[in-house]
């Protein structure tokens, strides 16, 4: 499946070898993993919500857009929702090109498309509470004000 | 109309609920149920920040006019990766 949104352990070779083509001569595969601070706070835990069906719809909206934008034919993203624990995989991007050169660009505009525009939200646990990321650092930002225009 | 206007994340527990009924005018706007939203929830959102609405699961600008038995969800600040 070239788009995933799922509650288990996600595992990156099994999301690699979907990108793999005897035609392509270059496979990027992204991780994004859960960091342990924030702010000198450490993190607990992360846990991960999102809005299923526009989530999944978004997300192969982007895969769309990077094949026709950098002339790509596989594009694989899996995300993982729920609680996700420190150190652990919370994102996999795996692009299979022919040449390395539109796989890298591919892969970076691909995870800059998933913070923008993937209804999904991350909430760092901490030991004395928590808190919804980009909500309080970008909640009274300017370019907020026309839709979902940041980027980290 | 009546709208169940779905909340996610940071909006869902700033409302303390999941879903909100929202009564609009025939013709009423995405920017217009916002407006009622915020009444109803003042807590919501500071003043100062747009609210972004799915409506179907697309994203709305303010100006879209609201249907019955539209699918509107209330968007807080993405942070997935």
């Amino acid at each position: 499946m070239m788009i995933e949104l799922t509650e288990d352990t996600l595992n990156p070779e099994k999301i690699t070898e979907l990108v793999r083509r005897d035609t392509n001569g270059s496979v990027i595969t992204f991780l994004g993993t859960t960091r342990d601070n924030f702010e000198g706070k450490t993190v607990l835990t992360l846990e991960y919500e999102a809005f299923d069906e526009m989530a999944v719809k978004k997300l192969e909206e982007v895969r769309q857009e990077l094949m026709a934008e950098f002339g790509l034919e596989q594009v694989a993203i899996s995300h993982r929702i729920g609680t996700v624990g420190i150190g652990e995989i919370s994102l996999v991007v795996a692009i299979g090109s022919p040449h390395r050169k539109e796989g890298f660009n591919a892969c970076q505009k691909a995870v800059d498309r998933i913070k923008e525009v993937i209804p999904i939200w991350k909430k760092e646990v901490y030991q004395d509470g928590s808190r919804w990321v980009a909500c309080e650092d970008h909640e009274f930002s300017p370019e907020q004000a026309s839709g979902q225009g940041h980027s980290h | 109309m009546e709208l169940n206007v779905r909340l996610f994340a940071l909006y869902r527990e700033r409302a303390g609920k999941n879903i909100v009924t929202v009564a609009v005018a025939d013709g009423a706007t995405v920017s217009d149920l916002t407006d009622e939203v915020r009444r109803q929830i003042p807590n919501l959102a500071p003043p100062g920040v747009k609210i972004v609405v799915a409506v179907n699961t697309d994203y709305a600008d303010s100006e879209v006019v609201l249907q019955p038995g539209d699918d509107v969800c209330l968007i807080p600040p993405v942070s997935g990766g």
